[in-house]
């Protein structure tokens, strides 16, 4: 797609308010920081002066176009914005679910908590601003380190601003017995521009499963640009949740950096069952030995929403196993894009990479562009990728109204044995079964960004269909 | 029960059937044979409510109403029952849930309350006991990975859940072994009524040793050029369809 003069300029607009907020603020962006940060700081708003916001013509950008909602006059805040919003709305209901909650609102660590603290296992948590602040020798050694601010502009837009986020800190020898659960929540009665950076350092042998929630509550514009630095440590054991249901008009870049020493283990779920226009960027380092990684995703999307998945894998180590699973239902004018990037180096020898994306169109107006793709240096490697772009099957569908199953619910059962693939991978029962029921909800129009974010809805629902899902 | 008058049907503009009568009672066991590519599992979708087939002329009464107009489903759960030639793999769906689902809209449109998980998976062991199933049938998706045998048995299963009042076996006898074959045979005979009627599809007498038919058609391109008693079907096995040819007008 053509840039129209008009938003071009308007994009070259933010881009410029950006670079002058810099120049004007910098001295309260940097007010915690350690040198190294500070030349950190510097030298990501001089590649973002250079590259600037990513346009079509980029290759990684192809099918994504953010020119328009980079156009919309947002609000950029340098200190926590005031809400309405009461701490009530944090309170996590997942049925038999106990996590330890932990919220932003509107980017910043949210109020009514401590601004950060150690848990009975020992794990540091809190604000990722008060943690460059109290331990700026642990985020000065992690901060920025493997987001490359060299090529994407989001990220080094991101670095240079950081202010706020979440920070966790495992220790070496940790299992951290309840499930971290992060919230997210945009609610704003003006459009915004967020800017959040996390950062996750977990310790040798530890272990420890993160949900990472991201929701709105209004029906405003938003843009969240949002950067993750997750490193994980020789053999420990991450398991990751990220659910994302934004409003419509909502969009979100959520560029995510996975470190993996040797022998450790991660697993990341995606499930994106809602939002105006989001972007996971998921890269992968398999930095040690004898990793395993397993990158899942799950996207519901109609209207005119676009979901766009980019997983780079990066076997630098031999002896390590990648698998990637993302399935998406497409209605309406709804697009997705997928881009599976696995690279095996030339020392990564007896690597096992294996990567599928798997599509249903129910409209002809909708749209899937995916690009599986290895790209190989070592020549003992198992490498094997596939994708499908297809319709719901209608021998299936026939098979079941034999059955004297209505069309509606034939149609639903066979969308959700599509997903169940992707859910049936989420380990913790409570989880998957709240999961389960979110994903019946959208498949049959019913979730809407409400007062309830994802993992919020302690309401019974009535069922979807006469089954118990779970059990599928 | 069913009443098909001068049935004609097309598919992508190629009729296929071409003028079938037929009437099935109450307490009947109709077989119907003849070589491949005569209509016969044209015949036995088009009851079953599939909509790639076109009917340009004829009608199909069933217990007085017009089949034609009933969409798949509700001709399911009006007690029309079809056991797939070739059974479809549904991975993700587990057989229980389908089951469970599909019992419960059944009981839905008669007005009935749906079964609870405990009183359906007791209506699933006694059927199950009934058409002589082994129960890691019923655990697994739908189809998937059954063999030949296993997928025909399990339809057997279903149309023992979902109790129909007719009943269409689309060469359900075909590639089983057999003690499948008799397995197959008992859960017809068990399930056999007065009130229901069986229409069988079937290459071979083999079936009809087992389940007796009261009458036996031969379809010949799209056309029943033949119908007896049970001694016909004997006749055919001993002769061939060639024997038949003959009398085609």
């Amino acid at each position: 797609m053509l840039l129209t003069m008009e938003t071009q300029i308007q994009m070259d607009g933010l881009k410029e308010k950006m670079l002058k907020f810099y120049a004007l603020y910098r001295k309260n962006i940097n007010a915690n920081d350690t040198p190294e940060i500070k030349e950190i700081r510097d030298k990501a708003i001089e590649n973002f002066a250079h590259i600037g916001f990513p346009t079509q013509k980029l290759e990684e950008w192809r099918n994504t176009n953010v020119t328009e909602v980079l156009s919309l006059d947002y609000n950029y805040y340098f200190a926590p914005v005031k809400s309405d919003s009461s701490h009530d709305v944090f309170q996590c209901n997942i049925p038999y679910f106990r996590t330890q909650l932990i919220a932003l609102l509107n980017g910043w660590y949210a109020p009514g908590q401590k601004r950060i603290y150690t848990n009975e296992d020992g794990v540091i948590m809190g604000s990722f601003g008060e943690a460059l602040k109290q331990f700026p020798e642990i985020s000065g050694k992690y901060f920025s380190k493997y987001a490359s601010i060299e090529k994407n502009g989001f990220v080094a837009l991101n670095t240079a601003f950081a202010a706020d986020g979440i920070y966790i800190f495992v220790p070496d020898n940790t299992e951290v017995r309840i499930p971290i659960q992060m919230i997210n929540v945009i609610r704003h009665d003006r459009e915004i521009f967020m800017q959040t950076r996390n950062l996750f350092v977990v310790g040798k042998n530890s272990k420890v499963i993160i949900v990472q929630c991201e929701d709105s509550y209004n029906n405003e514009a938003g843009f969240a640009n949002s950067v993750t630095e997750f490193i994980i440590g020789e053999n420990a054991s991450v398991e990751h949740y990220k659910m994302q249901n934004l409003n419509n008009r909502t969009s979100l870049i959520n560029s995510s950096f996975f470190t993996l020493q040797a022998n450790s283990r991660l697993i990341t779920h995606s499930i994106t069952l809602n939002g105006g226009l989001i972007r996971n960027d998921i890269n992968v380092l398999l930095e040690g030995q004898g990793c395993e990684v397993e990158v899942n995703g799950l996207y519901l999307v109609d209207k005119n929403q676009h979901i766009d998945n980019q997983i780079y894998i990066d076997h630098a180590s031999p002896n390590c196993t990648s698998r990637e699973t993302f399935k998406g239902i497409l209605d309406d004018y709804a697009r997705a894009v997928f881009n599976g990037h696995v690279m095996v180096r030339k020392d990564a020898q007896h690597t096992n990479a294996y990567q599928s994306n798997r599509n249903i169109l129910l409209t002809d107006k909708s749209s899937v562009n995916t690009k599986p793709f290895l790209e190989i240096y070592a020549d003992d490697v198992k490498c094997s990728h596939g994708a499908t772009i297809g319709q719901l099957d209608a021998d299936a569908l026939f098979y079941l109204r034999s059955r004297g199953i209505g069309e509606d619910n034939a149609r639903l059962l066979l969308m959700y044995a599509f997903a169940a693939e992707v859910v049936n991978r989420i380990s913790i029962e409570p989880l998957r079964v709240r999961i389960d029921d979110m994903v019946k909800k959208r498949l049959r129009g019913e979730l809407s960004v409400c007062d309830q974010c994802v993992l919020h809805c302690s309401t019974q629902e009535k069922p979807v269909f006469d089954i118990d899902i779970s059990k599928i | 029960m069913l009443k098909i008058k001068n049935l004609h049907v097309n598919i992508h503009g190629k009729e296929i059937l071409k003028g079938i009568s037929l009437e099935v009672k109450p307490g009947e066991v109709h077989a119907i044979m003849g070589p491949n590519g005569t209509g016969k599992s044209t015949l036995a979708s088009v009851i079953a409510g599939r909509e790639v087939f076109e009917i340009t002329k004829g009608e199909i009464l069933y217990k007085g109403k017009d089949l034609t107009q009933m969409p798949a489903e509700i001709r399911a759960r009006e007690g029309i029952f079809l056991s797939f030639q070739y059974p479809v793999e549904i991975p993700g769906v587990s057989m229980t849930n389908f089951m469970r689902t599909a019992v419960n809209e059944h009981r839905k449109y008669k007005g009935m309350e749906p079964l609870s998980g405990a009183e359906f998976l007791e209506l699933m062991e006694e059927k199950k006991k009934l058409v002589e199933i082994q129960s890691d049938l019923t655990n697994r998706s739908v189809n998937e990975g059954f063999s030949g045998g296993e997928k025909k048995k399990n339809e057997i299963f279903q149309m023992a859940m979902l109790d129909p009042t007719l009943a269409i076996l689309d060469e359900t006898d075909s590639g089983l072994d057999i003690d499948a074959l008799r397995i197959v045979a008992n859960g017809v005979n068990k399930l056999r009524t007065r009130n229901n009627a069986f229409i069988m599809i079937t290459h071979y007498q083999r079936l009809l040793d087992y389940v007796v038919p009261d009458f036996v058609h031969v379809l010949f391109n799209g056309k029943i050029v033949k119908s007896g008693g049970k001694e016909l079907a004997l006749e055919l096995e001993e002769k061939g369809y060639e024997w038949i040819r003959p009398e085609e007008v």
